[in-house]
C-alpha cells in the first residue's frame, strides 16, 4: 500500500512542525523517518495516521485522498513510543480490541489473538496485565494489537525509544524479520541513525519541519546532500571547511606538501579500529580512525607530530564505505 | 531521614488526637445518646410518619442530585481536560463556586429567582409550577452545593490517564463513544466512584441551602438534616440524636459500599 504526502504544513501555535513536506512511501517498503527531536518526524507520522490534521496539503493512501478521513477509518496500524497499552485489559483483550470493536465472533477473536501472540513471541501470557510485562513485551503486545486487523500500513513512532539497548537491538532485528515475513508497508520514526541504517530500505532525513534528503541508506551515507545529513548518518570529522568520515583520513609521519600538521593527543583502541585524537597546528581538534594494521605500522604515541591527508571530502560517487565506523560523536 | 521512635509516635498521636477531638468524639457521642432509649426507642423514633417522610425525601433528593452531578461532572471534566474550548476557563471557575459561596447564600439566591416575588416567580406561578418551598427547589439547591466533587476527582484521573490510549483505540477502529466506554471510563473508574461518594455524602447532609428553600413545611419539605434540627429545637433531644445517627450510618454505608466496589482506587491513583 503506497502512501503519498503532498505539500503538508502543520503548525502548533507559532511553531512550524511541518513546512510544506512532500514524501512518498513505496508499497511493501520499510521507510524510516530520521531526524533530531523537533524535526517534525513524529508529526508527519501522526498526520499520516490521521491523529493530527494538517493545516495544508493532502495525504494519499493507496492513491486515494485520505486527508479528511478519521484515524479509525484509515485502516492503519499505529505503535506508540510508550506502548499506549490498555492498562485495565489483559494482553488477550488488548490484542483482540480491534476485532471486538468490529464485532467479530468470539471464537475467531480467540484464534486470531493466539496466532498473533505466537507471532510476537508472547504465547502463554494471555491473561497478564500490561503492568506485569517488561517494556519489550509491552511493545510486542502493542505490535500484535496493531497487526490484529491486518492493517494496510504499519506506523511506528519511536517504538524502541523507551527500551534498554540490548532489548532494542533484539526487537529491531525482529521487526525487520516481521516485515520481511508479512510484507506490510511500514513507516518507522526514529532519532537513532544506527536503527534507521540497520532496519530501513529507505530513509527520509528531516530537520526543522523539512525533508533534507530521502534515499536508500547507502545513498544517504555515501552521497549525503549536505553537511547535516552527513553528520546525522555516522560520525564526521571537520578539516577546514569540509566534512570527512574519520576513517577516510590518512596520517603520515613524514611531511607532505600542503597537508596540515597535527599533534597526537591520545590513541584509543576500539578493536579493529584505532581512534586517534589530534590537535591541528591551528588549534582545532580532529578525530581520525585507522585500521589496526595501519595504526601498528605508524606506531603513534601521544606527542607525535603527523601530517593529515584527505582528498575524499564529500566527493560525489566515492567508493562505498566498507566498514561503517562506530559513532565517534556525530 | 531517620525519624526517632518518639517523634513518629508524637506525629501519630497528634494526628489521631486531632481526628478524635473533631470527628470520633462528637460522632460517638451522638451514637451513644441515640441508643440511650434502647433499640425500641430508636425504632419508634425512626418510624414516625415525619421521620419516614424525611428519610424518603432525603434519599430521593440525594439520588437525583448524584445522578445529575455525575453526568455533569464527567462532562465538565472532559471539557476541562480534553478540549481547547474557550468556555473551559469559565467552567473551571464555576465548578469551584459552590466551595466558595455559603450554602445559605445559594438558598437566598434561589428564593430571589424563583420565589413568588422573584424574577421568574410571576411566570412560574401563572403556569402552576412550584419550585421554592417544594422538592424542585431543594433538588436545585442540593445539586448546586454538590457540583464540584465528581468534576474535581475525575479531572486529575483523566490527566494522568493521558490521551494516548484513546488515540490507540482510534487507530484500532474505535469511535469516540466506543473509546470513552471501553478505554476512558475504565481508567477513571476509581476516581469517579470516589467523586460519587463525596457527592452523595454532601447531598445527604446538606442543610443550609435546602433549609432556606424548603420553607420547612412539616411532612412535606423536611429532609433528615432538617428533621434533626427541628426535633432539637422542639426539645426532643433523643429524637434528634437518633435522626443524626441514622444520617451518619447511611453516609458510612455509602462510603463502605464504594470502597468494596472499587478496590482499585489505591493502586490506580
Amino acid at each position: 500500500m503506497t502512501i503519498e504526502v503532498r505539500d503538508v504544513t502543520k503548525r502548533f501555535g507559532e511553531f512550524v512542525a511541518l513546512d510544506d513536506v512532500s514524501v512518498a512511501v513505496d508499497d511493501g517498503s520499510l521507510t524510516a523517518l530520521l531526524g533530531p527531536s523537533g524535526s517534525g518526524k513524529s508529526t508527519l507520522l501522526r498526520v499520516i495516521a490521521g491523529l493530527e490534521a494538517p493545516d495544508a496539503g493532502t495525504v494519499l493512501i493507496a492513491g486515494e485522498d485520505a486527508t479528511g478521513v478519521p484515524a479509525r477509518r484509515r485502516g492503519l496500524g499505529f505503535v506508540f513510543q510508550h506502548y499506549a497499552a490498555f492498562r485495565h485489559m489483559t494482553v488477550r483483550d488488548n490484542v483482540g480490541f480491534a476485532l471486538s470493536i468490529r464485532r467479530r465472533p468470539k471464537a475467531e477473536i480467540r484464534a486470531r489473538v493466539n496466532e498473533l501472540l505466537t507471532l510476537v513471541g508472547l504465547a502463554g501470557l494471555h491473561e497478564r496485565y500490561p503492568d506485569q510485562l517488561s517494556g519489550g513485551q509491552r511493545q510486542r503486545m502493542a505490535l500484535a494489537r496493531a497487526l490484529a486487523v491486518e492493517p494496510r500500513v504499519l506506523l511506528l513512532d519511536e517504538p524502541f525509544g523507551a527500551l534498554d539497548t540490548g532489548v532494542r537491538a533484539e526487537l529491531r532485528a525482529w521487526l525487520r524479520r516481521l516485515h520481511d515475513d508479512t510484507g506490510v508497508t511500514t513507516v518507522l520514526v526514529t532519532h537513532d541513525q544506527e536503527e534507521a541504517l540497520e532496519v530501513a530500505d529507505r530513509i527520509v532525513v528531516m530537520r526543522d519541519g523539512r525533508i533534507e534528503q530521502a534515499g536508500t541508506p547507502r545513498e544517504l551515507y555515501d552521497r549525503p546532500a549536505n553537511d547535516f545529513v552527513m553528520g546525522f548518518l555516522g560520525s564526521v570529522s571537520r578539516i577546514g571547511d569540509s566534512l570527512v568520515r574519520p576513517f577516510e583520513i590518512e596520517l603520515r609521519t613524514e611531511p607532505v606538501d600542503g597537508a596540515p600538521e597535527g599533534m597526537v593527543r591520545r590513541t584509543v583502541h576500539l578493536g579493529f579500529v584505532v581512534r586517534v585524537e589530534l590537535v591541528l597546528d591551528d588549534g582545532t581538534p580532529l578525530t581520525v580512525e585507522l585500521s589496526r594494521p595501519r595504526a601498528e605500522e605508524l606506531e603513534l604515541a601521544a606527542g607525535d607530530i603527523v601530517w593529515v591527508v584527505s582528498d575524499v571530502a564529500r566527493r560525489p560517487g566515492r567508493p562505498p564505505a566498507t566498514a561503517p565506523a562506530p559513532a565517534a560523536g556525530r | 531521614m531517620a525519624h526517632s521512635r518518639a517523634s513518629k509516635l508524637t506525629v501519630r498521636g497528634l494526628a489521631l488526637g486531632y481526628m478524635a477531638v473533631l470527628v470520633l468524639v462528637p460522632v460517638g457521642y451522638v451514637l451513644i445518646h441515640a441508643f440511650k432509649p434502647g433499640l425500641t426507642g430508636v425504632w419508634n423514633s425512626l418510624t414516625t410518619p415525619a421521620a419516614q417522610h424525611a428519610i424518603q425525601l432525603t434519599v430521593e433528593i440525594t439520588a437525583i442530585a448524584v445522578v445529575l452531578n455525575t453526568i455533569f461532572g464527567l462532562i465538565a471534566a472532559l471539557v476541562l481536560e480534553r478540549t481547547r474550548l474557550r468556555i473551559r476557563y469559565v467552567l473551571d471557575l464555576l465548578v469551584d463556586l459552590p466551595f466558595a459561596v455559603s450554602p445559605v447564600v445559594v438558598g437566598l439566591a434561589l428564593l430571589l429567582l424563583y420565589g413568588r416575588q422573584g424574577w421568574f416567580g410571576g411566570w412560574l406561578t401563572d403556569h402552576g409550577i412550584r419550585i421554592v418551598f417544594s422538592m424542585p427547589g431543594m433538588i436545585i439547591a442540593t445539586v448546586f452545593v454538590s457540583i464540584p466533587f465528581v468534576a474535581r476527582e475525575v479531572g486529575p484521573a483523566l490527566r494522568e490517564a493521558g490521551t494516548e490510549q484513546e488515540q490507540a483505540a482510534a487507530t484500532l477502529g474505535a469511535s469516540r463513544l466506543q473509546a470513552f466506554w471501553r478505554i476512558t471510563l475504565p481508567s477513571i473508574r476509581a476516581a469517579l466512584a470516589y467523586g460519587v461518594v463525596l457527592t452523595t455524602a454532601r447531598a445527604l447532609g446538606e442543610f443550609g441551602a435546602v433549609s432556606v428553600v424548603s420553607g420547612r413545611i412539616a411532612g412535606q419539605t423536611i429532609t433528615l438534616p432538617l428533621l434533626v434540627q427541628q426535633r432539637y429545637q422542639n426539645f426532643d433531644q433523643t429524637g434528634a440524636y437518633v435522626a443524626a445517627a441514622f444520617l451518619a450510618v447511611i453516609a458510612l454505608l455509602v462510603l463502605l459500599a464504594m470502597t468494596v466496589l472499587s478496590p482499585g482506587r489505591r493502586k490506580t491513583r
